[in-house]
């Protein structure tokens, strides 16, 4: 479904991603492990068009949307639901009109529809009745859900989670993971997570995949993960300061 | 050494101005294009607007006070007494040519540009710009078209209200209370003050208003480092519009007819 093929990124003088190649299947959810600043949030920007890359391609069922026009570019983020580190909210805006936002301008929905559909997706995530609320009025594992609901409201084929457990309490966080696993279930998407929190990607990955100094070191399952011979590897998965990693 | 320094300034400056005359381009190209974000068109005349006026109202006031009192003080004591009635059309002139057309931009440029830049800024590095793509919504378009388009309309809106204002007050500093003739006084200056010398400083005011909001809006974008970067990004605004003013004005006044 998605294919990553030989991604290069630099700002200035840092190299931030130097020859990522990666397949992501159709219905499958592929954690992207790494340590903070590896580059994984400029993977999913690159991914979803926010950033273009300075070399390299990304295609989507074939279509190389990395040599897009802007215009076109928009379209295929259609296809693309995002839940940001820090939800990203418009805090200008109340709840509702957060998960209606994408809603309006990629549906032809009447409002009684968007009422309904984004009433739907709130509670989706668990949340109901709160659309009047701003949100500077919401926990931070509230604003998380928020985000998902409005990421997930226009239905998307391709969901991008952007640390989704960093920044809330072990049990809010794994209810975030239990609602990727159901989206997936529920609304057969493909979902790219990213994350550095080992708990997490475990439960939620159909596979893994580590970014270390700006390539893919290491692919496949959560065990084959683990059974992993790479030092590096070892090491970000055992949360060792020890090791060859010592850039931390 | 010294030249390596002087280039990679000009180089920097280079940079910028591409970076400025990059996102006009676009917001330029974006102003034709469907669909248009109404809503947030409506809201920035309201905040460019409404919410100006008073400030400019205000200053207005005070510039045709300050304006009416030094011409008075020149006509008296290097012509002589009664001369004052014929400095009505230099007042006018004044204002509604240089003066409130600078004044209300360095005005809106201090209060709108700033909270641009602040505004957008603090979306950018919260990420909700990066939303806006993901959802549909085309930054320029969301964000900079709609506050370029108001700030070019309501610049010379708030400019006229402004000459209006200033004026008066100038009349009334000479004529209410120094004594000057006011019927010599309002004669002169609609004799000598031309529909021209308006209309010049109201195209000065709109170019000023696209300078603002695309200067506010090129700082909130390039917004980085948390609250000091929107900081930085906000004083940046305010500077660079201010001088960026000034020098515009002068180069209008220059080359504008008449």
């Amino acid at each position: 479904m998605i294919r990553i093929l030989d991604l290069h990124k630099s700002f200035g003088p840092k190299t931030v991603l130097a020859g990522v190649n990666l397949d992501i299947r159709k219905g499958e959810t592929m954690v992207i492990i790494g340590q903070s600043g590896s580059g994984k949030s400029v993977l999913l920007k690159l991914l979803i068009g926010i950033m273009a890359p300075d070399r390299g391609e990304i295609r989507v069922d074939g279509t190389a949307v990395t040599s897009l026009r802007r215009e076109d570019r928009l379209r295929v983020a259609r296809r693309f639901g995002m839940l940001f580190q820090a939800a990203a909210l418009f805090d200008s805006m109340t709840v509702g009109q957060n998960v209606a936002f994408g809603l309006e301008r990629y549906t032809d929905l009447g409002p009684a529809e968007v009422a309904e559909r984004v009433a739907d997706s709130l509670a989706k995530v668990g949340l109901r009745g709160i659309e009047r609320l701003m949100p500077h009025e919401l926990s931070g594992g509230m604003k998380k859900r928020v985000g998902l609901a409005r990421a997930i409201a226009y239905r998307p084929e391709i969901i991008l989670y952007d640390e989704p457990s960093t920044g809330i309490d072990p049990i809010r966080a794994d209810a975030i993971n239990e609602m990727i696993i159901l989206l997936k279930r529920e609304m057969n998407v493909t979902s790219v997570v990213i994350t550095h929190d080992m708990v997490s990607a475990t439960k939620v990955a159909d596979r893994l995949a580590m970014l270390y100094e700006g390539r893919i070191i290491a692919l496949g399952t959560p065990d084959e993960i683990r059974r992993s011979p790479d030092p590096v590897v070892q090491q970000f998965i055992h949360g060792r300061a020890e090791g060859p990693i010592t850039n931390w | 050494m010294e030249r390596t320094g002087r280039a990679s300034l000009l180089a920097g400056f280079l940079r910028q101005m591409g970076e400025v005359s990059i996102l006009f381009a676009e917001t330029f190209r974006n102003l034709f294009r469907k669909p248009w974000e109404k809503k947030n068109f409506l809201q920035q005349l309201e905040e460019i607007g409404a919410r100006t006026l008073p400030v400019v109202s205000l200053t207005a006031a005070f510039g045709g006070l300050v304006f009416g009192l030094q011409t008075y003080v020149g006509f008296h004591r290097y012509i002589g007494h009664g001369s004052e009635a014929y400095g009505g059309p230099i007042i006018s002139l004044g204002l509604t040519k240089e003066l409130i057309p600078i004044l209300v931009g360095l005005m809106v440029a201090g209060r709108v540009g700033s909270s641009m830049a602040a505004e957008i800024g603090t979306m950018r590095i919260s990420e909700q710009v990066d939303a806006l793509f993901t959802l549909g919504a085309d930054p320029n378009r969301y964000l900079v078209v709609p506050r370029t388009a108001a700030a070019f309309l309501m610049l010379p809106c708030l400019t006229l209200f402004g000459d209006i204002i200033g004026i008066l007050c100038g009349a009334f500093y000479n004529v209410t209370l120094m004594g000057v003739n006011g019927t010599v006084y309002i004669r002169n200056t609609l004799l000598y003050l031309q529909f021209w010398d308006v209309v010049s400083g109201l195209i000065k005011a709109a170019a000023f208003g696209i300078l603002i909001a695309v200067i506010g809006c090129w700082q909130g974008l390039k917004a980085e480092g948390g609250a000091e970067g929107v900081g930085r990004a906000t004083t940046r605004t305010v500077v660079i519009a201010s001088i960026s003013i000034l020098i515009v004005n002068f180069f209008m006044s220059k080359f504008l007819p008449g």
